[in-house]
């Protein structure tokens, strides 16, 4: 009983920070269908960065972060401009390829500045062990699952309340349609970009924090698949609970069943779900005309 | 398509080749193959083959993709089997090379079609999404599954032997990777002139305007999977036998993506294309360490950092080409031709 509560604490703060890396890329996908396999960079950026900041010019970790965000918002709209607005109405295998070769550089220029050696992050968070129903787990952990449902309930308000939220959905359910009501596409791109460049940045952090600072954290980018297609590709509430149900399976199928199975069987949950319900729990059905 | 060209009869009609411009470029290209090993030093040889092997995943990869319009991220993976359907094979049962090449060829053949089974309700990035998964599964089945594949230990597989002559030099490997890579290719060629090639395109632009005119998808999109895998499988089984050692680090998800960029920098549904992009994309890391070898009394701290510009620079090389030429380097071959069968008229 020990083992299953202490598994499910680990699998729920794991699937909190998986969730968080896929928030960007729903974020993406919903307001411009494009698939970012780059989300594990933006990740692994943000988690240099942050070291850069924190651990490397000594800023107290508030500003450190404040500053990380500010970089990867940037990060986020130069490729939005560079990459992605060439790549409007290119079919979708040049939009897969160009996130494929985006992820290549990003990784290529984080190895080339931090080197291709894990480093240990300064804790901004303290990992003291929390004792929870008899099970003991790091308080940075308990953190990624507070952090998760307090950008879930950002967005969630951003979305149905703000401006840019609502035009967001409407550029998300036509592009054409808001396009003549005066929304300015470019404009929803680019603020896509930036946040699920900024949320990543966050997850980033951390991750880094639990488990230091390497180009491993990259391998983000390909386990967000299993959560987003569980969760529905275009919805946030799916995110977050994918992120969760397949943060769960991993450390079940890990604890009790061991080898190595954790690290596939999502992937065969993946393709399960993909032939049962390729929508997913909570997303939204289209229908193809010719 | 050339203008000025008149066809009188269905021999002309049929030709592969049309133009007198074409045939001399053949013939030219196939007294280059004849000649290059002769000629080359034994570096250039590895290079060649490790480009032969390439254009051979490349068009399979190139079937499925560029012709067909499935998008594949499971190249990796079934190369893999390939490799290690070969390999065990030869190694540990004793079958001849040939033998066992072919029957890696039909295990991956089999086995993409059981893995193109999403395809018939998947398409697009969907079905991107379910190779992937398919590559990560493979993969990990290869490193798992100890007693037949030697999980990640390395299998080593004795050297070929064909009419006596065994096949441990790239000077004698050389005939055999670009014989099979001519054969493939004539078969692609002539596979798009066949009623199963204009389904697949058919597919590829519309897939249900294909199946309403009469376009039985199932059977249709499982064959692509099973012909391009039995070509993936070919070149798999054909590393291995190169090698003469198969490690499964050979064949991770990098792998799919190298192949992808392959043929989308050589140009999607073209075999040109995929000879283009094989050529380009093995050549260009070689090129890449080589400058900065060459740099490296100007600029010492580039020594160190060749792998890392050799993975930037293949991100920033697809980047670029989809941005400026998404049609590869098959169009800026095609402008070149055109540039000079036009001059000085070339408007």
């Amino acid at each position: 009983m020990d083992l299953f509560i202490q598994l499910t604490l680990t699998g729920l703060t794991s699937g909190a920070i998986l969730a968080l890396a896929a928030l960007g890329f729903v974020l993406i996908y919903k307001s411009s269908d494009v698939i970012n396999f780059a989300q594990g960079e933006f990740l692994l950026i943000g988690a240099y960065v942050t070291y850069a900041m924190v651990g490397q010019l000594g800023l107290h970790w508030t500003i450190g972060m404040a500053l990380t965000v500010l970089v990867s918002v940037g990060l986020g709209v130069l490729v939005e401009r560079l990459v992605l607005r060439p790549m409007i109405g290119e079919p979708i295998i040049s939009v897969i390829m160009v996130t494929i070769g985006l992820s290549s550089l990003l990784k290529a220029i984080a190895s080339m500045i931090w080197g291709n050696t894990p480093q240990a992050f300064p804790p901004f968070i303290p990992s003291t062990p929390v004792k929870i129903l008899g099970a003991t787990i790091g308080q940075d952990r308990l953190w990624a699952i507070v952090v998760a449902f307090v950008l879930l309930g950002a967005f969630t308000f951003f979305f149905r309340r703000s401006r840019e939220g609502i035009a967001m959905r409407a550029v998300a359910d036509d592009q054409q349609a808001a396009l003549s009501m005066g929304i300015s596409v470019k404009k929803i791109f680019a603020w896509a970009w930036s946040i699920a460049a900024a949320t990543a940045a966050i997850g980033g952090a951390l991750v880094a924090n639990i488990v230091g600072v390497g180009p491993e954290l990259s391998h983000f980018g390909l386990r967000v698949f299993p959560v987003v297609i569980l969760g529905g590709l275009d919805s946030i509430p799916g995110a977050i609970i994918g992120g969760l149900i397949i943060g769960l399976l991993e450390q079940y199928t890990g604890g009790y069943l061991g080898n190595g199975l954790n690290q596939v069987l999502p992937f065969v949950a993946l393709i399960v779900i993909l032939m049962i319900r390729p929508t997913g729990l909570f997303g939204q059905e289209r229908i193809e005309r010719v | 398509m050339i203008s000025g060209i008149f066809h009188t009869t269905y021999e002309q009609d049929m030709a592969l080749r049309t133009s007198h411009a074409q045939k001399v470029r053949l013939v030219i290209l196939v007294l280059f193959l004849l000649a290059f090993p002769f000629f080359a030093n034994r570096y250039a040889l590895t290079l060649a083959n490790q480009i032969g092997i390439a254009v051979i995943g490349a068009i399979g990869l190139n079937i499925l993709v560029g012709y067909t319009g499935q998008i594949s991220l499971g190249q990796g993976g079934f190369m893999a089997i390939g490799a290690y359907t070969a390999g065990i094979l030869t190694a540990r049962m004793g079958v001849p090379w040939w033998a066992s090449t072919l029957i890696a060829c039909f295990a991956t053949a089999g086995i993409g079609a059981i893995f193109g089974i999403p395809s018939l309700r998947l398409k697009g990035l969907y079905l991107a999404i379910a190779t992937l998964a398919a590559q990560e599964i493979i993969l990990w089945v290869v490193t798992h599954w100890k007693v037949v594949t030697g999980g990640v230990d390395a299998l080593v597989v004795p050297n070929p032997e064909l009419f006596g002559l065994r096949m441990n030099t790239d000077f004698n490997f050389y005939w055999l990777v670009w014989a099979l890579v001519i054969v493939v290719t004539l078969a692609t060629v002539n596979l798009f002139r066949t009623h199963y090639g204009r389904a697949f395109t058919a597919i590829r632009d519309q897939d249900i305007a294909a199946s309403v005119m009469g376009v039985d998808l199932f059977k249709y999109k499982l064959l692509a999977f099973a012909i391009s895998s039995f070509l993936v499988g070919l070149a798999g089984a054909l590393t291995a036998h190169y090698r003469s050692i198969v490690t499964w680090e050979r064949f991770t998800i990098d792998v799919s993506v190298l192949y992808l960029a392959m043929i989308i920098i050589g140009g999607l549904g073209r075999v040109t294309g995929s000879y283009l992009g094989a050529i380009f994309m093995t050549l260009l890391p070689v090129v890449l360490s080589n400058l900065g070898r060459a740099l490296k009394g100007v600029f010492p701290i580039v020594e160190a950092l060749i792998p890392f510009i050799q993975q930037a620079a293949f991100g920033l090389v697809i980047i670029l080409f989809l941005v400026f030429e998404p049609e590869g380097l098959n169009k800026i071959w095609k402008n070149i031709k055109d540039y000079f069968r036009l001059w000085p008229f070339s408007y």
